[in-house]
C-alpha cells in the first residue's frame, strides 16, 4: 500500500510515495529525489558511501528506515555545497585532487563535514579516527587526509 | 577540457518535491547515435580518434577508459598538446563500441603507454592535415605557418584560419600517418603538467553521473538470486513467496540463473531476499585450511618456462650456500566500494548495454555470444563506475541485466548487492611459489630457480556468471590475466631457470586483480632475494646493485638510497627484546622486465606480543619514462601503496566447500585511515623517453618490502600473504 512521506531535504520539503515505509532513506534520496551524492556501497552501514547528515549528524542512509526520519533536517552532498558555491571541504578535495574513482568521496566529505563542525583544530589522529569507518579502495586516504586538514585550517 | 557526464548534466537545484533525473549520458548517446553510421571506429583512421566541430571543439574518441585513474584528463592533455588547442577545448568520449576504436582492454597500465601514442599519432596526423589544407588555401610555404589555440596563422600574409573553419563537422577521411612528426617534448606546454582532473569537481558535488546513477525512461530494477553453492542446481522456485511485493514484475529463471525484476529498486531487493528457491547441495570447493596442499596437488596441464640461462640445477648443487623457500599469496577480491552495475535495453532488434566495463569491445562479443545475437546488433557504452582494479563484476552485472531485460522487454538496471560483489566477482587466484638459490664463496648469486603454481590461461575474457548459470554460449577459457609476468627476475644471474606450472583449475573463478601475477610473483622474488642477500652477508641494496646490469635500474636504486637515507649494512635484526621492533625493507621491480622501474623502502613497526604490523611509511622512486601528468602519477602510486599494504596485511577471501564466506567488509577487512602509511614519492621524469604505465607497477613491490622490513626488525621471514597477527606470531614461534 502506497504511503506518502514528507521529508526535509537540503532545506526543501520533499514528498515521496513509497510502498514500504521501512525502505532505507538512501533509495528515496537517489531514486525518488534524484540526489546521487549518497551512493550504495554495502547496504550494511559498513563503508560510509551513503552518508548524509540528519540534524547535522553523519548518518548511514542505507540502514536508516525512511519512517524513522520524521521532520528532521536531511542534508546531502548536493545540499552541502554546489559547483557554484562549494563547501570548504569540497574546495579542499578539489585543491588536493583527493579523488580517484570517487565513489566513496561523498561519505568522506559528509563524515568530515560533520566532524569538523564539532571539532575545531583537530589533530591528525582525531581526523583519522573520525574517518575510521569510511572505506576507500583506491587508496586515496592520504589525499583525503590532506584535504580535511586543509579545510580544518580554514574553518 | 569539458566532460560531458560531469558538466552538462542538468544541475538539480532541488526546487521540486519530486525531481525527475535528467541523464546526460542518454542524450550523449542519442546525439552520438545520429553520427554513428558515418563515424569511423578504426584505429587506422584519424576519424576513429579525433573529431573537430565548427567551433573548433575537439572530441577525443578513446577506446581506453577512465577507471578512476585520471586517464581521461591525461589523454586529453596529449591531444591538446599535439593539436595545439587549449586543454579546455577537448572533450572525451570513452569506450563506446559504436563510436570509439577498439584499443584493447583498459588494463595492465597500458592506457598511457599504448593508448597514448596511438591517440598522439592520430592528433599529429590531424594537425599535419590541417596545416596542409592551409598551405593550399593560403598558397604559402609550410614553414610560414604557426598554430596557436587551434588557429593557424601565416607569418608572411598575416592571414589566419581556425581548425573549426577548415574541418568543422567534416571527416578527415585520412589514415593515421605513422610518420607524422610529433611535437618535441622540449616544446610541451600541456603534457608534463599536473593539469587538475576534469572529473573531480563533479565528483565532490554529487553532479557526476556514475554508472550506478544512470537511468532510462521506463527502466525497471533487477536483482539476482545466486545459488548457495557455486555449482548448485536449481530445483524449484516458490513464486508465491514474493507475490505480495508491490511492483514486482517478474521472477526470471533461465537454467540456474535466477533474478527478479520490479518497478522499484527496493522492491527488487526485497523480492531477491524473500524469494524461496531450493537448490541442490554442491560442495565442490576444497578445504580452505588445506588450500596449498590442494594447489600443489592439482593437475598440471602445461609448463611455461619464462627464463632459462646457463644450467641452474647443476649450479645450485655446486654453490657454497644453497637456500630454499616456499611463498604463497592468498585468494583476493577486487573489493570495489560500489558493487557492479549495468543497464541494458533492447530496442529495434538491438541491445544497448551501459556498464563500467574495462573492456566494452570484448563485452560486446560476450553478450552477443551469450544471446546468440549478431555482434553488430550489440552496442556497449562505458560510463565511469566505482574503481574496479581489474576484472571485477562489471561485465557479469551487464550479463545479468541483459538476461533480465530480455525476459521483461523493458530496460533493466542491475546493481549487485555487497554479497554479490564479494561472493561472485572473479578472484585473484591463489599463488604458490617454490624458490631455490645458490651463492658462491664470495656471496655472489650464481644460481636461481623458481617454480610458480598458477592457473592456466591468459588475459582472455572471463566467462560471464549469467552465461555459466544459464548454460548459454560462453567462453570456456580460464582468464586469469597475464600472470606469468615477473616470474622471471631483472637481475643477471649466470644460471637461472624460472618455470610456471599451469594448473588445470584453482578454487574460485580467477581473473586479474591490480598488478596481476606481478604482485604475487614479485613478493616471492624480492623477498627471496633478500634472503639470499642476508645469507651473503650483504646489504640488500648493494646486493641488488651487484646483480643488476641495467643503468636505469641502478640509477633508480641509488636515488632510492638517497631519498630514503638507506644505511648500507647487512640486514640484521635490531631491537632485540623490545616489544615493539622497528625495521625497514627494500624491494625493486622492472615491470615485466621491460618497462616502469620502481624501488621502495618500507618502514614498519611490529608488536612481538600481538603479531601486529604497522606500516609507517613508504619511500617510492619511480621511473615511468615520460610523465604526462605528475600529480596523476603520484595519485596512482599512493593508491597502489595503500591498497597493497591492505592486501599484504589483512586480506584474504574465505570459503567453505560450497561458496565464498567473506561476503562483507567485516569478514573481508581492508585498510582504514588509522592504519594508512605515509608515502613519500620521488619521480624520475624522462620527457624524451616513451611514456610507460603507472597504474600498477608500484603495487608489485609492496608485499616484499614489508616482509623484508619485518625480517630486519625481528629476524623472522614472512612468506605467506596476508601477514595476519596469528600468522606472524606463529612465524615468530617457529623462528
Amino acid at each position: 500500500m502506497a504511503t506518502s512521506i514528507t521529508l526535509n531535504v537540503n532545506g526543501q520539503t520533499a514528498r515521496v510515495t513509497v510502498d514500504d515505509p521501512n525502505m532505507p532513506l538512501l533509495y528515496a534520496l537517489r531514486n525518488d529525489l534524484g540526489l546521487h551524492g549518497p551512493r550504495f556501497g554495502c547496504g550494511l552501514g559498513q563503508c560510509g558511501a551513503c552518508t548524509v547528515h540528519i540534524d547535522g549528524n553523519a548518518v548511514r542512509s542505507c540502514i536508516t528506515p525512511l519512517s524513522s526520519v520524521g521532520n528532521r533536517s536531511i542534508v546531502t552532498l548536493e545540499g552541502l555545497g554546489t559547483p557554484e558555491k562549494l563547501h570548504p571541504l569540497q574546495q579542499a578535495f578539489i585543491d588536493e585532487q583527493a579523488v580517484q574513482c570517487g565513489y566513496c568521496i561523498n561519505g568522506m566529505i559528509m563524515e568530515a563535514a560533520a566532524f569538523l563542525s564539532r571539532t575545531k583544530n583537530p589533530n591528525e589522529s582525531q581526523i583519522r579516527e573520525a574517518l575510521a569507518s569510511n572505506l576507500c579502495r583506491c587508496g586515496t586516504h592520504l589525499r583525503i587526509l590532506r584535504a580535511v586538514r586543509r579545510a580544518a585550517a580554514q574553518t | 577540457m569539458r566532460d560531458i557526464a560531469t558538466n552538462r548534466r542538468e544541475f538539480l537545484q532541488g526546487t521540486a518535491a519530486l525531481i525527475v533525473s535528467f541523464s546526460i549520458d542518454r542524450s550523449q548517446a542519442a546525439v552520438a547515435q545520429g553520427q554513428s553510421s558515418s563515424k569511423s571506429v578504426s584505429t587506422e583512421q584519424v576519424d576513429g580518434f579525433i573529431g573537430i566541430n565548427r567551433n573548433g571543439d575537439v572530441t577525443l574518441y578513446s577506446g581506453k577508459v577512465d577507471l578512476g585513474t585520471g586517464v581521461r584528463t591525461a589523454l586529453a592533455q596529449i591531444v591538446a598538446e599535439e593539436l595545439d588547442v587549449p586543454f579546455a577545448a577537448v572533450t572525451v568520449i570513452q569506450g563506446d563500441t559504436a563510436l570509439t576504436p577498439d584499443q584493447g582492454v583498459t588494463s595492465g597500465s597500458f592506457s598511457i603507454q599504448n593508448g597514448g601514442p596511438q591517440i598522439r599519432q592520430a592528433a599529429a596526423t590531424a594537425r599535419q592535415a590541417l596545416l596542409r589544407m592551409t598551405v593550399t588555401k593560403f598558397k604559402v610555404d609550410p614553414s610560414d605557418l604557426s598554430v596557436t589555440d587551434g588557429q593557424i596563422t601565416s607569418k608572411s600574409t598575416h592571414r589566419s584560419v581556425s581548425y573549426g573553419a577548415l574541418i568543422g563537422g567534416k571527416n578527415f577521411s585520412l589514415e593515421v600517418d605513422k610518420m607524422a612528426v610529433v611535437k618535441d617534448p622540449a616544446n610541451f606546454k600541456i603534457v608534463g603538467r599536473s593539469v587538475p582532473r576534469v572529473d573531480i569537481p563533479g565528483k565532490v558535488t554529487g553532479q557526476f553521473t556514475y554508472m550506478q546513477d544512470f537511468q532510462l525512461p521506463g527502466m525497471l530494477h533487477g536483482r539476482v538470486v545466486r545459488p548457495p553453492g557455486i555449482g548448485a542446481t536449481l530445483q524449484s522456485i516458490d513464486e508465491d513467496s514474493v507475490r505480495k511485493i508491490p511492483g514486482l514484475v517478474r521472477v526470471v529463471r533461465t537454467g540456474n540463473f535466477v533474478g527478479v525484476v520490479a518497478e522499484s529498486e527496493w522492491g527488487a531487493i526485497k523480492a531477491s531476499r524473500q524469494l524461496k528457491v531450493s537448490w541442490s547441495t554442491w560442495e565442490g570447493l576444497p578445504d580452505q585450511s588445506a588450500l596449498w596442499d590442494h594447489v600443489r596437488g592439482t593437475k598440471i596441464v602445461k609448463e611455461d618456462v619464462t627464463s632459462d640461462v646457463g644450467a641452474a640445477p647443476t649450479a645450485l648443487a655446486q654453490g657454497a650456500t644453497r637456500l630454499r623457500a616456499s611463498y604463497d599469496f592468498a585468494i583476493h577480491t577486487h573489493g570495489s566500494i560500489g558493487p557492479s552495475c549495468s543497464v541494458v535495453e533492447f530496442r529495434d532488434g538491438g541491445l544497448t548495454c551501459w556498464s563500467a566495463s574495462q573492456a566494452t569491445h570484448n563485452l560486446r562479443k560476450q553478450l552477443a555470444a551469450m544471446l546468440s545475437m549478431p555482434e553488430e546488433q550489440v552496442r556497449c557504452i562505458y560510463i565511469d563506475g566505482s574503481g574496479c582494479y581489474g576484472r571485477n563484476g562489471h561485465e557479469d552485472a551487464a550479463a545479468d541485466a541483459a538476461l533480465l531485460s530480455r525476459a521483461v522487454g523493458r530496460p533493466v538496471r542491475v546493481q549487485w548487492m555487497r554479497e554479490d560483489e564479494h561472493g561472485w566477482d572473479p578472484k585473484g587466484p591463489p599463488t604458490l611459489i617454490d624458490l631455490e638459490g645458490a651463492l658462491d664463496a664470495r656471496g655472489n648469486l650464481i644460481a636461481w630457480s623458481s617454480a610458480f603454481f598458477l592457473p592456466q590461461g591468459a588475459a582472455t575474457p572471463v566467462a560471464l556468471v549469467a552465461a555459466t548459470l544459464a548454460s548459454l554460449p560462453r567462453e570456456t577459457d580460464i582468464g586469469p590475466g597475464g600472470i606469468l609476468n615477473d616470474t622471471a627476475i631483472p637481475y643477471s644471474v649466470p644460471n637461472m631457470r624460472t618455470v610456471a606450472h599451469r594448473l588445470e583449475t584453482t578454487p574460485l573463478r580467477p581473473a586479474w586483480i591490480r598488478a596481476p601475477g606481478r604482485m604475487q610473483n614479485t613478493f616471492a622474488n624480492e623477498s627471496f632475494l633478500d634472503e639470499l642477500a642476508t645469507a651473503a652477508g650483504a646489504d640488500p641494496l648493494e646486493f641488488r646493485l651487484r646483480h643488476l646490469k641495467d643503468a636505469r635500474g641502478a640509477e633508480l636504486l641509488e636515488r632510492l638510497a638517497s631519498v630514503a637515507m638507506w644505511e648500507r649494512a647487512p640486514a640484521k635484526p635490531r631491537d632485540h627484546g623490545a616489544r615493539v621492533a622497528t625495521g625497514r625493507g627494500l624491494a625493486f621491480v622492472k615491470y615485466e622486465l621491460v618497462r616502469t622501474y620502481v624501488g621502495v623502502v618500507a618502514d614498519i613497526e611490529i608488536d612481538r606480543t600481538t603479531g601486529e604490523i604497522r606500516v609507517k611509511r613508504f619511500f617510492v622512486v619511480q621511473d615511468c619514462g615520460q610523465i604526462i601528468n605528475p600529480d596523476g602519477v603520484k595519485n596512482q602510486i599512493e593508491g597502489n601503496i595503500v591498497q597493497t599494504v591492505s592486501r599484504t596485511l589483512m586480506e584474504q577471501v574465505t570459503f567453505n566447500r560450497s561458496r565464498v564466506t567473506s561476503l562483507d567488509w567485516g569478514s573481508y577487512r581492508i585498510i582504514g585511515f588509522p592504519e594508512v602509511p605515509d608515502v613519500v614519492i620521488d619521480l624520475i621524469d624522462r620527457p624524451h623517453e616513451k611514456p610507460w604505465g603507472s597504474g600498477e607497477p608500484s603495487a608489485s613491490v609492496v608485499p616484499a618490502a614489508v616482509s623484508n622490513a619485518v625480517f630486519a626488525a625481528t629476524g623472522v621471514r614472512l612468506r605467506s600473504v596476508p601477514f595476519t597477527p596469528d600468522k606472524v606470531k606463529a612465524a615468530m614461534v617457529r623462528a
